[in-house]
């Protein structure tokens, strides 16, 4: 028994609990303090990522090619309900030729940027965390230091900056497929009027106020999601276990990340006060 | 920096202590690696052998004591510095710490795109050399996946001596391997070390292989040298411990049995 152990059996449960809440909260500042060294260190490694573009290419195509099947499928789907949903309610008040409108405003503004930033943290997020939880499990980027290469610089920083890069476009890309979900469901199925569906949509959709302010979210949350999934990876317990937990924080806390943050940025953007 | 014996010495270690979270590790350790030998650091599993070769590489501060490379002390480095002087020195993992998403060839190459720029045909000419010096010259193609334990460590060996080192460290390099790649391995660190004339440090619980090649050996165990010198001296040795760590006795200092109460009492107890 050590001598800890032995002192939590003498200590009242007050003490103790006292005790399990401190450590708990030395921890969690722990791990912000070293999630944002990481992100800094990262940051100092762009300029390997400029000088060999090469390295961001192969990541780009693992981390941004890889997803758009599952990005597009899944906005082809999005867009379509948002049509039939949105058909009955407009139809309603007899305004179902704005369909083509709200179809675009819900998944530029918010689907688009929200819902592929949740499936990019299922798919890239947890895919990344797991390849550097194991590289770091099997010595991998020990060995690269040993080697005299920097693994933050060789391994972290190109695959943060695909991460980053991708998103807004997969975000986009969301976008379009689910319009066009949207089309085929809108006016091919449920005979909305073709001109008044796009034309509304043209007239209703703002450039700075919803395109921009999507793009903003989606590189936000691009950003947030990568460097969760390779902080989580690289500061995981070098065990199966501690990949598999790195890999779960990953989906679980870039899920809360996204949607808190989906939050405050649509009150900055489109809240009045 | 000289050693007793009169040597240079190329890694100093002087009253080392270092502790994993409040575990202490090393306490006090203080030893030399001379130049151009085989020094074998060896003790049973958990006496942080490996954390050792960490400190010498600069993954880990020391908590007290110096240790110093090539004259250089390493935990006072800055990392520009430090990056120099692991150029200069090549480690063989356990686990062989090949790159998994790159073939045998671009593993072995990994260290010269990162840190020359030699071109294309130079490098396929170093990288077969340092292949065919550890008979794998064929395995090129292959991934790090298709290769078995020994022949993985083989190719990280290519991979170490890629940059021409002084020294390598090896850790545990014969562990779990069948008596066939034990021989090649024994003979391969042997043969580099004197064809190349490199330093190595082998740390290991291995007895009989890495007595076999080592020209000095030191003992480590809870955190202290438990015995150094020759292998012959070692294994001559009057102290009991290392007698048991050389035997490979059940019991003796080091009791088979975890600390607990009486047998008899623990049944009774209810």
């Amino acid at each position: 028994m050590t001598n800890r152990e032995r002192d939590a059996q003498d200590e009242p449960f007050v003490i103790g609990r006292l005790r399990h809440l401190g450590r708990l909260t030395l921890n969690v500042f722990g791990k912000l303090g070293r999630g944002a060294f990481f992100l800094f260190w990262t940051l100092l490694g762009s300029r390997e990522v400029l000088t060999r573009p090469g390295l961001l290419i192969v990541q780009l195509h693992s981390v941004g090619v890889l997803s758009v099947l599952l990005i597009a499928i899944s906005g082809l789907f999005v867009g379509m309900v948002l049509a039939l949903q949105g058909y009955t309610v407009l139809s309603d008040y007899g305004a179902e030729q704005t369909l083509g409108y709200m179809v675009a405003a819900s998944l530029v503004r918010e689907l688009g940027p929200v819902v592929s930033a949740l499936l990019f943290a299922g798919r890239a997020g947890s895919a990344l965390a797991a390849e550097i939880g194991l590289m770091k499990a099997t010595e991998q980027l020990s060995g690269m230091e040993m080697m005299a290469v920097d693994p933050i610089k060789r391994i972290i920083a190109p695959r943060f900056f695909a991460g980053f890069l991708s998103m807004p476009l997969l975000a986009a890309l969301f976008s379009t497929v689910g319009i066009i979900g949207g089309y085929l469901i809108g006016v091919d199925m449920l005979g909305v009027d073709e001109g008044a569906f796009w034309s509304r949509m043209q007239a209703g959709i703002d450039f700075d106020e919803d395109i921009v302010n999507g793009v903003i979210k989606s590189v936000v949350f691009g950003f947030v999601v990568t460097w969760i999934a390779l902080f989580e990876g690289y500061d995981a317990v070098a065990t199966a276990e501690g990949v598999s937990r790195a890999t779960t924080r990953t989906v679980v806390h870039s899920a809360f990340a996204i949607l808190a943050l989906d939050f405050v940025l649509t009150a900055l953007m489109f809240g009045d006060f | 920096m000289k050693e007793a014996c009169g040597r240079e010495s190329l890694v100093a270690i002087r009253d080392l202590t270092f502790f994993r979270e409040s575990r202490m590790i090393f306490d006090g350790v203080s030893l030399d690696i001379p130049v151009g030998k085989i020094t074998a650091i060896m003790g049973p599993s958990g006496t942080g052998k490996t954390t050792l070769l960490r400190l010498i590489g600069g993954q880990l501060r020391p908590d007290g004591g110096s240790v110093s490379v090539d004259g250089q002390i390493v935990h006072a480095l800055r990392s520009h510095q430090l990056y120099s002087l692991r150029k200069r020195i090549g480690m063989l993992f356990q686990s062989g710490a090949l790159l998994t998403d790159l073939d045998v060839f671009e593993n072995v190459a990994f260290p010269l795109r990162e840190h020359t720029r030699l071109p294309e045909s130079l490098i396929r000419s170093l990288v077969l050399m340092k292949l065919q010096a550890v008979g794998l010259r064929g395995a090129r193609h292959l991934m790090p996946s298709e290769l078995s334990g020994g022949m993985a460590r083989r190719v990280a060996l290519a991979r170490a001596i890629a940059l021409d080192p002084m020294m390598i460290m090896y850790d545990e390099p014969f562990a779990g391997q069948d008596p066939i790649s034990l021989g090649v391995l024994v003979q391969l660190i042997r043969n580099l070390n004197e064809a190349l004339g490199l330093t190595s440090i082998i740390v290991s619980h291995d007895v009989h292989e890495t007595a076999s090649i080592a020209d000095y050996i030191y003992v480590i165990s809870q955190g202290k040298v438990v015995g150094h010198g020759t292998p012959d001296a070692i294994i001559r040795s009057d102290s009991e411990w290392v007698q048991q760590f050389f035997k490979g006795l059940p019991d003796g200092p080091v009791h088979f049995h975890y600390p607990a109460r009486e047998y008899a009492e623990d049944l009774y107890a209810s």
